[in-house]
């Protein structure tokens, strides 16, 4: 009981918890947000360029960007990937933490979340877009009605995971002084010497959350698949 | 049947090939309206080329195909325009999984600006009284036995009130009990006067 006073009344240590999970929330869902625009837009020339009988120069363009896109990002730790950015890109004393965190980690999920919608868009038998295009639906038509909602639902559980992965990916914060969840126990821990009830409030939350998270998504399958026997 | 002279479909020299390998080589019909056509011979034979070929889902190697006048194998043609006109059944019905049979009719017509939903509803369930399956409206394809499958596909293409209709193998990924059901809506079809181009193994 001491120590839970020492831990979290004293000094209103409970609020380093409290900023620190509205931190790491904000950063999450916006570098989900993020991920998700970046992903969608990654896999959809990925997997138009690999169609393409003869791709036209800008295709080609596109997806060797892509490609270089998916390469550095995924070939990097995410660490280092914060770093850099904090360090070398996002130099300006104007940039918030706040702001290069959930843009790194977006940008960073965007790669994941691109070969994971590709791979569900490549998942749809060819004769789903033939049908489409032989109705005379123009291929972005066919691509958003027919092609996308089938392939998002093959690959929800995939994206769950990516997304369950980010929001704990995010403990790495305090690499750039940022406080996060994991930071604020952090600080609770050094400033009284208790590593005990800190550290596990702070797992506890992350499994909270990512519970919820696990739940929701659990919700949307479910109603995704009415169309299944 | 209902032939008046008219030429809907003008065949010229159409030529395919997959690399080295030469499927068709140098086609050449007239398909009229109202007329019925239908494609026979050994698999492998290049019958499905050549009616994938009509709508260009594949793209000829040499020749020209004149649709309504149009030749539609110019690079500058606005291709979705023509397969509005063209209606396309598959071997393997190619439903969309993901919506009620109602959906899968009126997508085309709303989405390509044909028609107003209320409109293409409307439609669709004349269709499916005419395909002889008004009560699955609100069914998922999953539901559905392979012959209704492919009567709805059927719907499905008549929705855009084609010019043409081109059925590729039709029946052949049927059981056999079902592939009546479907030629029976073909027959009607034909004898509605719409013009019809079918490769097939049913004779």
């Amino acid at each position: 009981m001491n120590l839970f006073y020492d831990d979290f009344i004293v000094d209103n240590r409970y609020k380093y918890i409290l900023k620190g999970l509205g931190n790491t929330l904000l950063i999450t869902l916006f570098a989900v947000l993020i991920g998700i625009a970046i992903g969608f837009l990654i896999a959809i020339i990925r997997s138009s360029h690999d169609k393409m009988d003869r791709p036209g120069f800008f295709v080609k363009f596109l997806n060797v960007l892509s490609k270089l896109y998916l390469a550095v990002i995924r070939g990097t730790p995410t660490v280092v990937q914060l770093l850099i950015s904090f360090f070398i890109i996002f130099t300006s004393p104007n940039a918030s933490k706040l702001m290069v965190a959930t843009l790194t980690f977006g940008i960073n999920s965007g790669a994941y979340v691109a070969e994971i919608i590709r791979s569900g868009i490549m998942s749809i038998d060819g004769g789903q877009m033939e049908a489409g295009r032989s109705l005379g639906l123009n291929y972005a038509k066919t691509m958003r009605h027919i092609i996308m909602p089938q392939a998002f639902k093959n690959v929800l559980p995939a994206l769950a995971n990516e997304f369950i992965v980010l929001l704990k990916e995010t403990s790495i914060c305090g690499y750039i002084g940022m406080m996060d969840l994991t930071k604020g126990g952090d600080i609770i821990r050094s400033a009284t010497y208790d590593p005990f009830l800190p550290l596990l409030t702070v797992a506890a939350i992350y499994l909270v959350l990512v519970c919820g998270l696990s739940a929701l998504v659990g919700r949307l399958e479910r109603r995704l698949r009415t169309s299944e026997r | 049947m209902n032939v008046n002279g008219e030429v809907l479909i003008q065949v010229k020299d159409l030529k395919k090939q997959f690399g080295k390998h030469v499927v068709l080589d140098g086609i050449t019909t007239d398909i009229q309206k109202g007329e019925v056509v239908v494609v026979i011979g050994p698999s492998g034979s290049g019958k499905s080329t050549f009616l994938r070929s009509l709508n260009l889902l594949e793209k000829p190697t040499g020749g020209q195909i004149l649709f309504d006048g149009e030749d539609i194998t110019l690079s500058g043609t606005n291709i979705d325009i023509h397969r509005q006109k063209m209606g396309m059944v598959f071997q393997q019905f190619n439903l969309f999984p993901h919506m009620t049979v109602l959906k899968n009719i009126t997508l085309a017509p709303v989405k390509t600006g044909k028609m107003v939903q209320a409109e293409a509803d409307r439609k669709a369930l004349d269709l499916l009284e005419r395909v002889g399956l008004p009560e699955k409206a609100q069914s998922y394809p999953d539901m559905l036995s392979g012959g209704q499958k492919q009567r709805i596909a059927i719907a499905r293409a008549m929705a855009m009130e084609p010019e043409v209709m081109l059925f590729d193998e039709p029946t052949s990924a049927l059981d056999p009990e079902m592939v009546g059901e479907v030629l029976a809506i073909m027959q009607g079809l034909a004898q509605s006067g719409m013009t019809m181009v079918v490769v097939t193994h049913e004779m």
